[in-house]
């Protein structure tokens, strides 16, 4: 292969496990965006007391500053992960206090008027969420959440720093090898750009999907 | 092994400067980052294509790249191109240049929220291009900026231990290298953590308060 594609054979492996640990990381921050979301909106005060407490925690500090922490600092405390559970954990825990801000604000703009309508239909609290108020809210946080996973996507380039072999860490390796940075990184730069137009054309997607034959699903 | 707060102490004063450090990092790139996202959102806003189309592409792309890559590539390409600038100069620039791409999207936002009726009328009144930017636009486009120019700062301020990995001596990077030579990694990792989370969240705070406020004066 003419350079520097030549160079894209040695990327991929850590590629592979960039992608690895976005999806994983996703799935963390999904997870605990809507846990932390909802529970912040609890009645009890204890319970929105912990999820604030997650959310300023995890907001308020660096990323780089938890990874290390949880790396370096914790095994220190008798709790040791490897750095691909640390990785996954770290980033999507990080991301995930950002998120449940996405999933807060989207359930507090389902309009007033739908929950009048649900207990006037007679249906229970976990009726209404599940059935009425999540499913309008989650098309409006598509789009944010879609920001969200590429800002995730380039925060996976973190984990190349506690020792995790991915795209970011090949680069590095490979620079040392050949001292053909400008090349290495262009590309390395590209293929994150690549990954993060995957990221929003597949979120445009299902964002269609989900909008078809609905109406915008009554605005506040 | 539990945290010793003697030692706790002892280190204090280096991560203070430490600190320092960070905030000047900050400084330097959120001051690039506003004169460059300027450009960009001027150069967007061109009604000449060969202008506007790179624009949007650069700061598209500079967004959904990783920072720490692009501060490697500014790092060791930049002296093949025999400019060798220390690593608080490459590391700021990073900063700011990947911050540029997101300021660039406040400022464009901020310009397109106001109405087009008062373009409109600034012509009607017959002002000049500098007379309408400077008492009709930028006077309403600015202060619902604030805030999001805010949180941009405070996210570059959490972005800034990023610049270890270039050897910047920054907050995170002292606190590697008490580790390394104490082979206590606890104390120096937890005092950064919470470092940050007081700045941050007493940050998030004034930043609520410009916001209260900006949403008052509008009204």
């Amino acid at each position: 292969m003419p350079p520097p594609l030549d160079l894209l054979p040695s990327l991929l492996t850590g590629l592979l496990v960039t992608l690895q640990i976005t999806i994983g990381a996703a799935v963390v921050a999904l997870a605990s965006s809507f846990l932390a979301g909802l529970g912040r909106l609890s009645g009890r005060r204890t319970v929105r007391g912990i999820w604030r407490l997650y959310v300023d925690v995890f907001r308020g500090t660096s990323a780089l500053v938890q990874l290390f922490w949880a790396y370096f600092a914790l095994p220190l405390l008798g709790i040791r992960l490897d750095a691909v559970t640390v990785g996954i954990l770290v980033l999507g825990l990080n991301l995930g206090s950002y998120g449940s801000e996405i999933v807060r604000s989207a359930i507090r703009s389902v309009a007033r008027a739908q929950y009048d309508a649900a207990r006037a239909l007679n249906l229970n609290r976990r009726q209404t969420l599940w059935r009425i108020i999540l499913p309008q809210a989650a098309l409006r946080m598509i789009p944010p959440f879609g920001n969200l996973f590429i800002e995730l996507l380039k925060g996976t380039a973190l984990v190349s720093l506690i020792s995790l072999a991915d795209l970011t860490f090949q680069g590095q390796t490979l620079r040392t090898a050949t001292l053909r940075s400008g090349e290495i990184f262009a590309l390395i730069l590209v293929l994150y750009f690549l990954l993060a137009q995957v990221i929003a054309r597949g979120m445009r997607i299902l964002e269609a999907r989900l909008a078809a034959g609905r109406d915008s699903g009554g605005s506040a | 092994m539990i945290f010793d707060w003697g030692f706790a102490l002892e280190i204090l004063p280096a991560l203070l400067q430490a600190g320092l450090v960070t905030l000047q990092c900050t400084l330097v790139g959120m001051c690039l980052a506003l004169a460059l996202g300027l450009a960009w959102a001027l150069l967007r806003r061109s009604s000449r294509r060969f202008l506007a189309w790179p624009a949007t592409w650069i700061v598209e792309f500079v967004r959904s790249t990783p920072l720490l890559v692009q501060v490697y590539f500014l790092f060791y390409v930049l002296p093949e191109f025999g400019i060798s600038w220390s690593p608080f100069v490459t590391g700021a620039l990073g900063l700011g240049l990947h911050y540029s791409a997101y300021t660039a999207e406040v400022y464009r936002a901020g310009i397109d929220n106001v109405p087009s009726g008062q373009w409109e009328a600034a012509r009607a009144l017959n002002l000049g291009w500098m007379e309408t930017w400077r008492s009709v636009i930028l006077p309403q486009a600015v202060p619902p900026m604030v805030p999001a120019l805010g949180n941009y700062l405070v996210g570059m301020f959490k972005e800034t231990p990023i610049l270890a990995a270039i050897t910047v001596q920054e907050l995170l990077q002292t606190a590697k290298l008490i580790g390394a030579e104490s082979f206590r990694y606890l104390e120096p990792l937890t005092l950064v953590g919470v470092l940050f989370l007081l700045v941050s969240l007493s940050s998030a705070q004034l930043i609520g308060w410009l916001e209260s406020r900006t949403a008052k004066t509008a009204s």
